[in-house]
C-alpha cells in the first residue's frame, strides 16, 4: 500500500473538511468530475454541498473567498493550474494579502496553485509563481516537496488564520510516494521551518519543491566523487527560514540556491541576498544560484529538460562551487 | 444628442398622499443632506490642506446611495463604492469613522493603514473597497454564499455599487456571472453618472443601455431616474425586496450625472455642459427639497432645523478626529500577517 503526493492533498482536503464545517472547496470542475488533477476525487459525493464547482471566473473566485472569509468560513480554491492564478492576481495580492493589514480581520483561505513544469505542458500550464505571490506582504506561501509535507502543511494551512498560496509540485502528483500518509496532523517540523533534509559538510543546495528531488538526487552522484552536499528543502518560501540556510552554511561554507522558477529575482536571489548580508563571513566561495532559463517553458520534452535546472545542472553548479 | 431641458420634474407620487411623503422619504432625504454636508466639510479640509490623499464625492449621487442604504437591514452586507457616503450613513456608518479615515487617525476603522473612501468594518456588514473596480461584485457574492453554506442566507441581502466605468472590468463580468449562477441576493446598483473620471459613456461601452447586460448575466434589471428620489426608493426598495424574497440578482441602472470632479483634484472641464443642463444633470438633493416644500412634506424651518443638526453632527465628528493623535511610530505592528509567528523579519538600518 502506497500513496502519492497527490492522493495525500485529496485525503488532506478530506480531513479538512471534516474536521471543521467552515471549510469548502471553490474551483474549476472540482465537484462531481473531481478536478482536472482529481485532487477533489470523490469529495463533493463525501462532503455534499461543500464542494462547488465555479465558473471559468479565477478572479471571481478569489473574490468569493474573500466574502466566504469576512462571514467566518475557510475556502480552499482550486486553480486549475497555478498559471491561471494570474488572472486572480488583483484579487490575491489586492484585496485577500492587504485585508488584515487594513482592517485587522484576518484572512483565511487557501489558494492551491498545482504549480512547476512538466513534459509537454509548455507556457501556458507550467509556471511557478511562488516568487511572485511572496514579494507581496500578507501572503504565506508553501511549496511542500514530500508526500508528509504534503497532507500535514496543507491542514497547517487551511487552520492558518491567513491567507495562503500552497504551491503542489505537479511532476511529484503521480511519481512522489510514500508508504502511509501520516498518523500525526500537525507536521513534524513546524510551517514556516526549513529542513535539512540530507546532511553534508562540502557545501549546501537550498531548494524547494521537485528540485528537492532533483538535488538528493545530484548529492548522490556528487557523494561518488567524494564531496558531501547538504541539501535544505525551505518547505515555506515564505517566511524564509534564514536561520536554518545560515546554519547549514555555516557548516559547508558552500551555497547554491536553486529553484524552477524564472532567474530575474525571484526566491533563490532573495535566499543569495539575505546570506550575503547576513552571512557573508560563512561564505568560503561566492554564493551560486541556479534557475530556469528566461524564457516561458518550452512545450518539447528535451526543450523542456534543457529549461529547468535538473540533477545534472545542479552536479555542475555544486562541482564549480567547490572548486573555487 | 442630450435633451437640454432643465431640471427633471419629480415624478409623480405613487405612494403617499400630497400630505404625506411614501414610506422613508424624509429619512433618506436627511441621510443625504448628512452626506452632502459632511462631504462638503471633507471639501473644505481638503482645499485647506488638511486631508493627505485624495477626495473623493458622491455630489449629485445621494440620492440613488441613500435609498439603497436605507433599503438595507443589519445583517445585510454592503460593498459601497467611492461614491455612496449617503448609502454609508444609511447602512449605519459613523460620521466620525469617515472624518477619522479622512484625517488618518489610529483610532479610525482603518487605523490610519488605509485612507478615505477605502474604510469599512467588515465585521458590520461594510466591506471596505479597494481601488480594482468591480472586485467587490464576487466578494458581497462570496459572503452571501457563505450564509447559503451555513443556512443562514434567507432574509439576507447583499448590494454594492459601481459607476458606469467600472462595468468594464473583468472582474465585475466574472462577479455578475459568478452571482448569478448560484442565483445569490446580490443588488448591484450601476451609477451610469456619464463619465468615468474623463471617459464619456461614448468611450465605455457600445450597448445602447447597460441596463441591456442584466438579461445577459441573468439578473432581474431596473432603470431608474437617479435624480428623483421618489423613483430611487421605489426602484431600489423593490430590487432589495425582490432579493430578500429569494428572487435572485438584481441589477439597478440609475440615469444621474457626476455632479463634482472625479476627485477633488480634478475641475471636470472636460464635462459636456449640455448634460448639466439637461434631465439627468439635476441636483437630487436640491429636487427633493423642492419637493418637500412643493408637497407640504415639510416646512422650511424642518429643513433649516435638519441642516444645522447635519452640521453639529459633522462638526463633532471633525473635532473628535482633529483631536486624536496621530500614528505612534513606536507602536505599530508591521505586519501584514495575524498569525504573528509567521511574520517575515527583514533587517531595518
Amino acid at each position: 500500500m502506497s500513496i502519492t503526493y497527490l492522493e495525500a492533498i485529496r485525503e488532506a482536503q478530506a480531513k479538512a473538511l471534516a474536521l471543521d464545517e467552515r471549510v469548502f472547496i471553490y474551483g474549476q470542475d472540482v465537484g462531481a468530475f473531481g478536478g482536472a488533477f482529481k485532487a477533489t476525487k470523490g469529495l463533493a459525493k463525501e462532503f455534499p454541498g461543500r464542494v462547488l464547482d465555479s465558473p471559468i471566473s479565477e478572479d471571481a473566485a478569489i473574490g468569493l473567498a474573500v466574502g466566504a472569509s469576512y462571514e467566518g468560513m475557510r475556502p480552499i480554491i482550486e486553480m486549475q493550474f497555478a498559471d491561471f492564478s494570474s488572472v486572480a492576481f488583483s484579487q490575491i495580492v489586492n484585496q485577500a494579502a492587504t485585508q488584515f493589514w487594513r482592517t485587522q480581520v484576518p484572512c483565511p483561505l487557501v489558494v492551491r496553485l498545482p504549480s512547476g513544469s512538466t513534459a509537454g505542458s509548455g507556457p501556458f500550464h507550467s509556471q511557478s509563481m511562488e516568487a511572485i505571490y511572496a514579494h507581496y506582504p500578507g501572503l504565506i506561501v508553501m511549496n511542500p516537496a514530500t508526500v508528509e509535507d504534503a497532507y500535514q502543511m496543507f491542514l497547517e494551512a487551511v487552520s492558518i488564520d491567513d491567507p495562503v498560496i500552497f504551491c503542489e509540485h505537479k511532476f511529484l502528483y503521480y511519481h512522489l510516494k510514500a508508504d502511509a500518509l501520516p498518523t500525526e496532523i500537525r507536521p513534524s517540523l513546524p510551517v514556516g521551518k526549513a529542513r535539512v533534509t540530507r546532511a553534508g559538510r562540502d557545501a549546501t543546495v537550498v531548494t524547494y519543491g521537485a528540485l528537492v528531488h532533483e538535488a538528493l538526487s545530484a548529492a548522490d552522484k556528487l557523494a561518488a566523487e567524494g564531496a558531501e552536499i547538504e541539501v535544505v528543502d525551505l518547505r515555506t518560501v515564505k517566511p524564509l527560514d534564514l536561520d536554518t540556510i545560515l546554519g547549514s552554511v555555516a557548516r559547508t561554507g558552500r551555497l547554491l540556491c536553486a529553484g524552477e522558477a524564472a532567474p530575474w529575482g525571484g526566491t533563490t536571489a532573495e535566499v543569495i541576498s539575505r546570506v550575503a548580508q547576513e552571512g557573508f563571513t560563512l561564505l568560503d566561495a561566492p554564493p551560486m544560484r541556479l534557475n530556469a532559463r528566461d524564457t516561458p517553458v518550452p512545450y518539447h520534452p528535451a526543450l523542456w529538460q534543457a529549461h529547468r535546472p535538473g540533477a545534472q545542472s545542479i552536479v555542475r553548479a555544486v562541482r564549480d562551487l567547490l572548486k573555487f | 444628442m442630450v435633451d437640454a431641458v432643465a431640471a427633471a420634474p419629480p415624478s409623480e407620487v405613487q405612494a403617499g398622499t400630497p400630505a404625506q411623503p411614501p414610506p422613508n422619504y424624509l429619512e433618506t432625504f436627511r441621510w443625504m443632506l448628512l452626506a452632502r454636508t459632511l462631504e462638503e466639510r471633507i471639501a473644505s479640509l481638503y482645499r485647506a490642506g488638511k486631508i493627505f490623499g485624495g477626495v473623493f464625492l458622491g455630489t449629485g449621487q445621494e440620492a440613488l446611495s441613500a435609498s439603497l442604504g436605507v433599503s438595507l437591514r443589519e445583517g445585510d452586507y454592503f460593498g459601497p463604492l467611492i461614491r455612496d457616503m449617503a448609502g454609508r450613513l444609511a447602512f449605519g456608518e459613523a460620521p466620525v469613522d469617515v472624518t477619522r479615515t479622512y484625517l488618518g487617525s489610529p483610532l479610525g476603522p482603518m487605523q490610519a493603514r488605509d485612507g478615505n473612501i477605502h474604510r469599512g468594518r467588515p465585521k458590520q456588514g461594510i466591506f471596505p473597497m479597494i481601488s480594482h473596480l468591480g472586485t467587490m461584485v464576487s466578494v458581497v457574492a462570496g459572503a452571501l454564499l457563505a450564509r447559503r453554506l451555513r443556512g443562514t442566507l434567507p432574509g439576507a441581502v447583499g448590494a454594492t455599487c459601481i459607476g458606469d466605468g467600472g462595468t468594464s472590468t473583468g472582474a465585475f463580468h466574472e462577479g455578475m456571472n459568478l452571482a448569478a449562477v448560484e442565483r445569490l441576493p446580490l443588488v448591484v446598483v450601476v451609477a451610469n453618472n456619464q463619465y468615468a473620471y474623463s471617459t464619456p459613456t461614448s468611450r465605455q461601452f457600445a450597448c445602447a443601455d447597460l441596463l441591456d447586460r442584466a438579461a445577459g448575466y441573468g439578473f432581474a434589471g431596473h432603470d431608474v431616474d437617479g435624480t428623483d428620489l421618489v423613483a430611487c426608493l421605489q426602484t431600489v426598495g423593490a430590487a432589495v425586496a425582490e432579493a430578500r424574497a429569494g428572487k435572485g440578482p438584481q441589477m439597478i441602472v440609475a440615469r444621474l450625472l457626476r455632479l463634482t470632479g472625479h476627485g477633488e483634484h480634478d475641475d471636470a472641464s472636460y464635462m459636456d455642459p449640455a448634460l448639466r443642463a439637461s434631465a439627468v444633470g439635476g441636483d437630487c438633493l436640491k429636487l427633493a427639497r423642492q419637493q418637500i416644500l412643493t408637497r407640504g412634506w415639510a416646512q422650511e424651518a424642518d429643513l433649516d432645523a435638519w441642516r444645522v443638526k447635519c452640521l453639529s453632527q459633522v462638526d463633532a465628528a471633525v473635532a473628535t478626529a482633529q483631536s486624536d493623535a496621530p500614528p505612534d511610530l513606536a507602536r505599530v505592528h508591521w505586519t501584514a500577517l495575524s498569525t504573528t509567528d509567521l511574520n517575515s523579519v527583514f533587517p531595518q538600518p
